[in-house]
């Protein structure tokens, strides 16, 4: 189908994979937005609001091609430089946290916005997901790491969200069994992009390229398999025994990681999958993913990416998570927005206005009836009016 | 409660050589899609459901969990990406080979070559991994035509023993890929149906190395 196919009777149409909220789901979406930013303001997190659009050296700092490839770019007419549409919040906050705030003490910061994506992605086949996220910069632990991932859960707690899984994984392991094994770039990509399909037959071809001793070829094969519940922890320590620290540490900090997960959320089901390498691009520690029974894909992420504020003169530890309130809501069991409201009569007594201004202080939703229109009051929600009885303004059902 | 998981088949080929492997893990379908008009086939165990879809759009189901696990051939993964699956195990079965295929005589010259194929973007890569620009013409079938009747210079096509091709003056040219179908599995359901997923795959792979071993 080419553009001419459309006509000016179908200019009412969006562009693929963006959407627009009607009053119903726009009620539901900013009550939790609010809760969610109480949420976020009780743990310490301060709102930051990063530019819609900004120059595209910044928007890609040490994100990997995918990112540019999903980035929408124009023209800046006064400099001539290529700007772009931010595709993900997190570098915009990584570029505050370092080259605004240079702050010394752990800064916890949250955000929340719409960015725009070349690409349909996910299930929802959204370009413009509403992002929401929270990171934790200047703290290299595995305490910061449990509090964002404990931020996480409370998240999709809030949007009501049931029988949440967490997929644990930590990229540090594939790394510096990599760089132990002297893989080079390319063939380190081609391994990771197999482990990512967990394409046995290709990493075993991969593999017969390389002239790496049984061991490391043996730890390497083995992230296939190295996924499931807390036994994979075990077998783990098993298959890696003779591995290089880098790798024993990284279990290591994956391990403590987990077992302080499960003592906070000790009803929340843990995964572990050695071989997910989410953004394995500029994560660098622990990565995982939220899941729910019925939806195919992951609807949160997070883990670890330290550094990422370098390129800003400030290389700091940080960790956080992102998920799209779109998708969030779209899984949300809370019931819908009912719109409840009272009718005022077209009167210019001001004893009416007095008592309108009474309800709306109180809370209440008042709509002026206006002369002559058409439809039905039901239609905009009112099931009371307001009525003079015996001199008072009384509300009275409709 | 015992969890449901839902299979993601195509009918043919790939659904005739996939019965014994299932048959392994102790599934059997119920009814037979040959005769049966229904989509979902049951089978003999309540909670799993077999699917019966096109093999293009396997992995499509699969990826965004309307089905658990599927079968699909290598080329409709190179062609869909491959993205967003798990594809754990070779099945070693519906093998063939994706092959560029022309007149014997095909002329490389400086012209740019028009290709005609179903595989769009694996012929796309393949061609630029070589440093060339072609064009791709997208048909649905009957490939060997094209070249015939001038509708293209070369066809990028499935070759399984090369009889369509010879009896249309053709002759397979370049190997581009080794085909066959692989077990493909949703992302979530390898997390949150981890037990029943993972003894699906294992019991699988019993039996695609028994099979192997007595072929071999």
């Amino acid at each position: 189908m080419t553009n001419r196919s459309f006509s000016d009777k179908d200019r009412w149409l969006l562009p693929e994979g963006i959407e627009e909220v009607l009053p119903q789901q726009a009620a539901h979406l900013e009550r939790l937005r609010r809760d969610l930013l109480d949420l976020f303001h009780s743990w310490g997190y301060e709102l930051v609001l990063p530019p819609l659009i900004e120059y595209l050296e910044s928007l890609l700092i040490g994100t990997g091609d995918d990112l540019d490839v999903q980035t929408f770019k124009l023209i800046d007419q006064l400099t001539g430089r290529l700007m772009g549409v931010r595709a993900d919040m997190t570098p915009q906050v990584a570029r505050i946290d370092a080259h605004r705030l240079k702050r010394e003490a752990p800064t916890r910061l949250c955000y929340m916005g719409t960015v725009l994506r070349t690409y349909p992605d996910g299930f929802a086949r959204t370009r413009s997901p509403l992002q929401l996220g929270a990171e934790l910069y200047g703290h290299a632990g595995i305490e910061s790491d449990v509090e964002v991932l404990h931020l996480m859960v409370e998240t999709l707690a809030v949007t009501g969200i049931k029988q949440v899984h967490i997929d644990l994984g930590h990229v540090g392991i594939f790394r510096a069994l990599a760089h132990d094994a002297g893989l080079d770039d390319e063939l380190e990509m081609a391994l990771f992009d197999a482990l990512q399909r967990k394409a046995r037959a290709e990493i075993e071809e991969l593999l017969d390229r390389t002239v790496l001793d049984e061991p490391q070829r043996r730890m390497l094969t083995a992230l296939v398999d190295l996924n499931g519940g807390e036994e994979v922890l075990e077998e783990a320590s098993v298959v890696f025994r003779g591995a290089g620290s880098r790798v024993l540490a990284a279990l290591d900090n994956l391990r403590k990681i987990a077992s302080e997960a499960a003592r906070r959320m000790p009803s929340i089901p843990l995964h572990f999958d050695l071989a997910e390498l989410r953004g394995y691009h500029y994560q660098t520690g622990v990565v995982y993913a939220a899941f729910v029974p019925g939806h195919g894909q992951e609807i949160a992420r997070g883990g670890r990416y330290d550094d990422i504020g370098k390129v800003f003169g400030r290389a700091r530890p940080a960790t956080g998570f992102s998920t799209d309130l779109m998708t969030l809501i779209s899984l949300s069991a809370q019931t819908p927005y009912q719109t409840r409201a009272i009718l005022a009569p077209g009167d210019d007594d001001p004893a009416l206005q007095n008592k309108v201004s009474e309800l709306r202080g109180r809370g209440e939703r008042v709509i002026h009836a206006l002369p002559g229109a058409a439809g039905d009051v039901q239609e905009i929600g009112c099931d009371r009016m307001l009525e003079r009885r015996d001199g008072q303004w009384t509300v009275v059902p409709l | 409660m015992t969890e449901t998981l839902t299979i993601a088949l195509s009918k043919g080929r790939i659904f005739k050589e996939t019965l014994p492997l299932l048959a392994h893990a102790g599934i059997v379908p119920v009814d037979d899609p040959d005769t049966s008009r229904k989509l979902i086939l049951d089978t003999n165990h309540p909670e799993i459901k077999l699917v019966i879809i096109r093999a293009s759009d396997v992995p499509t189901y699969v990826e965004y969990g309307a089905a658990d696990v599927g079968v699909a051939g290598k080329d409709v993964l190179m062609e869909h990406g491959g993205e967003g699956l798990y594809e754990p195990l070779d099945l070693k079965i519906a093998r063939c080979k994706l092959m560029l295929a022309g007149p014997a005589a095909a002329k490389d010259g400086e012209a740019r070559m028009r290709i005609a194929t179903k595989y769009v973007a694996t012929t796309r890569r393949y061609f630029a991994a070589q440093g060339k620009q072609v064009e791709i013409i997208k048909l649905y079938g009957s490939m060997e035509l094209a070249p015939l009747v001038g509708l293209a210079d070369l066809i990028v096509d499935l070759v399984d023993t090369g009889n369509t091709l010879r009896a249309n003056g053709l002759a397979p040219l370049e190997h581009i890929a080794d085909i066959s179908s692989r077990l493909i599995v949703n992302k979530a359901s390898m997390k949150m149906k981890h037990a029943p997923v993972k003894a699906l795959i294992e019991r699988i792979g019993e039996a695609v190395a028994a099979k192997d071993h007595t072929r071999g």
